[in-house]
């Protein structure tokens, strides 16, 4: 299947159309990036439907046979996260368009953003651990470049910070691919899967499981590795912080995780797990008792983010089938939800020139569109129930009970009381009550291009709960049934 | 056996340069160090014994080489770590033009 190598090239091309051309008009890198990612949502829908009806697909490149050379793969959980980040995507350059008019040179913003999806697409398809490292690497320093973008002293400060620990975790990754390349001599995922399976469990594996566990929870913002979440989240621009949040740490902390942790190490249960579902929980309630004491609305959306992610880690880490559809399932909303919340995040400060929730009040009048989209969000995120976060939760909470783990599911429920705490405190002081004297002159407007992208999300957040429709709900089954095959992953790559 | 063992002492030095250093450039220098050291340990897990580069010619019969795909590997995450350099370089200069410092503890707005 050739379309999958486009997956990667289409968003490197755009990227370097647009620093060729970008400086010769203004908005020609807006443009550009959203028809790409535009034919990209499209292509990742198509790529669902093919994958549903025919299976497991592979490009090999240049025709090598598959321990020798690269190949991609696309299975359920693959064609599942291209659909979100390239739909985020699509809709965050939208909303860029006339977010980014107060930055000069917006064509490198567009470049590095298309290099970013290019990155993140490349991690999804890739069927090769190093060629994975390399994507991963190339999402990661352009993320470095955009957090900085504004120039700011705080944004370079949290983009270094942020740049030294990912280069760090990128190291602690690049150290496993090399032991593990010691240990099977093969670096495809599919070989490496069949070798490990022959040979019996080692302290080996253990040993490269933790250094996969240190340098992806720390690209996911597991809770001792968390510090750089909230710096970088809000130093960004605000459609960058909805990138971020919203799909690029689910894609090279928890996918890239559950791909190698599933799939290659074939791992059910144990001390790895126990590990994944100690973190996550604690990571939990770390993340929301921090956002509660917050005041700046972008860093208490990263605190939340940082506790709403969690919820997918603990979910992995109890790893019976209902928990990965749990897991999955919240990816989907907590993608689509904190991605409008942080848009919205970017609304308000565009209308009022402060993100400090004590500063602001009675938004609800001057800008009803942002509180309504915003309500959406919230209540996706706290999981109040037509919204598709209450279901992806329920699913979790109700697999720990299942699987025993009393104790962490008691704990979920109280940080889910938590999140509709925080997040009612944020719609009664930002939206609610009076406009304050010395602001109500100085709003602005909002241009049209950010209500669409809004709307869309907000849509969808009420959407999500209708994905157990029985045309919907074979797109959530493929992927946990990608994740649920284990090792019958590399058989089935090598058979192809 | 040793070589590992040095590579290993490599590596610490780099992570303590990274943790307990308080100048911006001496941790970029840090991070360099800690990828030599893991360049290093990938080209030792392809090297042998008195082994030699795998090229094929006509007279000649290869009877101990060394696995060529670490280095490739390693030419690749040379060129990462180009890249990442430039950007923290690139970082540390504009850190210095706005806050007037290399030193970390000086630069800290950022807080809660």
């Amino acid at each position: 299947m050739k379309l999958l190598i486009f997956f990667s090239l289409i968003p490197l091309f755009t990227a370097f159309l647009i620093a060729l051309l970008g400086r010769l008009r203004t908005q020609i890198g807006c443009i550009m990036s959203g028809v790409s990612a535009l034919l990209l949502t499209g292509m990742s829908v198509y790529l669902m439907k093919v994958v549903n009806l025919s299976g497991l697909l592979i490009y090999k490149i240049s025709g090598w046979a598959i321990p020798l050379g690269v190949c991609l793969v696309a299975d359920g959980l693959t064609v599942f996260m291209l659909c979100i980040v390239n739909l985020i995507a699509f809709l965050v350059v939208i909303y860029s368009y006339d977010y980014m008019r107060g930055f000069t040179d917006k064509w490198k913003f567009y470049t590095l953003f298309m290099l970013m999806l290019a990155g993140m697409n490349g991690i999804i398809v890739s069927g090769d651990l190093f060629n994975l490292y390399i994507f991963l690497e190339i999402a990661s320093i352009s993320a470095y470049a955009l957090v900085a973008f504004g120039i700011e002293p705080e944004d370079l400060e949290a983009s270094f910070k942020y740049a030294i620990m990912g280069a760090i975790a990128s190291i602690f990754i690049l150290l496993g691919i090399a032991l593990l390349y010691s240990y099977t001599s093969t670096l495809n995922m599919a070989d490496i899967a069949l070798i490990i399976s022959d040979k019996s469990g080692s302290i080996f594996i253990s040993f490269v499981c933790v250094l996969f566990l240190a340098g992806f929870g720390l690209k996911a913002a597991l809770v001792p590795f968390h510090a750089w979440l909230p710096d970088a989240h809000s130093s960004a621009p605000s459609p960058v912080s909805a990138m971020l949040s919203g799909v690029f740490v689910k894609t090279l902390g928890l996918y890239a995780l559950s791909r190698i942790f599933f799939n290659l190490f074939s791992i059910s249960s144990g001390k790895v797990f126990f590990a994944l579902m100690f973190f996550g929980v604690l990571s939990m309630v770390v993340g929301a008792l921090l956002a509660m004491a917050q005041t700046d609305i972008k860093r208490m959306l990263a605190y939340s983010a940082n506790s709403q992610v969690c919820y997918i880690a603990f979910a992995f880490g109890i790893g019976t089938p209902l928990a990965i559809a749990g897991g999955l399932f919240h990816i989907l909303n907590h993608a689509v939800s904190k991605s409008l919340l942080f848009l919205n995040a970017g609304a308000i400060e565009h209308v009022t020139g402060t993100r400090d929730i004590n500063k602001l009040g009675g938004l609800n009048q001057k800008a009803p569109l942002v509180g309504f989209t915003s309500l959406f969000g919230s209540m996706s995120i706290s999981g109040v129930p037509p919204f598709g976060g209450f279901w992806s939760k329920l699913m979790i909470i109700t697999a720990a009970v299942q699987a025993g783990h009393i104790g962490f599911s008691v704990v979920a429920i109280l940080v889910s009381i938590l999140t509709l705490v925080y997040y009612l405190k944020f719609q009664s002081f930002v939206f609610f009550g009076k406009i304050r004297s010395g602001m109500k002159e100085s709003l602005k407007s909002l241009h049209f291009s950010m209500k669409f992208s809004m709307v869309v999300l907000a849509i969808i957040c009420l959407l999500t709960g209708m994905v157990f429709v029985p045309q919907l709900k074979f797109a959530l089954d493929s992927a946990v049934n990608a994740l649920l095959v284990g090792n019958g992953y590399g058989a089935a790559v090598v058979a192809q | 056996m040793s070589l590992y063992f040095l590579c290993l002492i490599l590596f610490c030095i780099g992570l303590y340069c990274v943790l307990r250093k308080r100048n911006i450039i001496k941790i970029i220098v840090g991070i360099g160090i800690i990828e030599y050291a893991v360049n290093l340990f990938i080209i030792l897990v392809g090297y042998r014994q008195n082994g030699r580069a795998p090229i094929l010619a006509h007279d000649q019969e290869i009877l101990n080489m060394v696995d060529p795909l670490p280095q490739a590997m390693v030419l690749t995450t040379i060129i990462v770590g180009l890249a990442l350099m430039v950007i923290l370089v690139a970082l540390a200069l504009r850190i210095y033009e706005k806050h007037g410092t290399f030193d970390i503890t000086k630069i800290r707005r950022l807080k809660g």
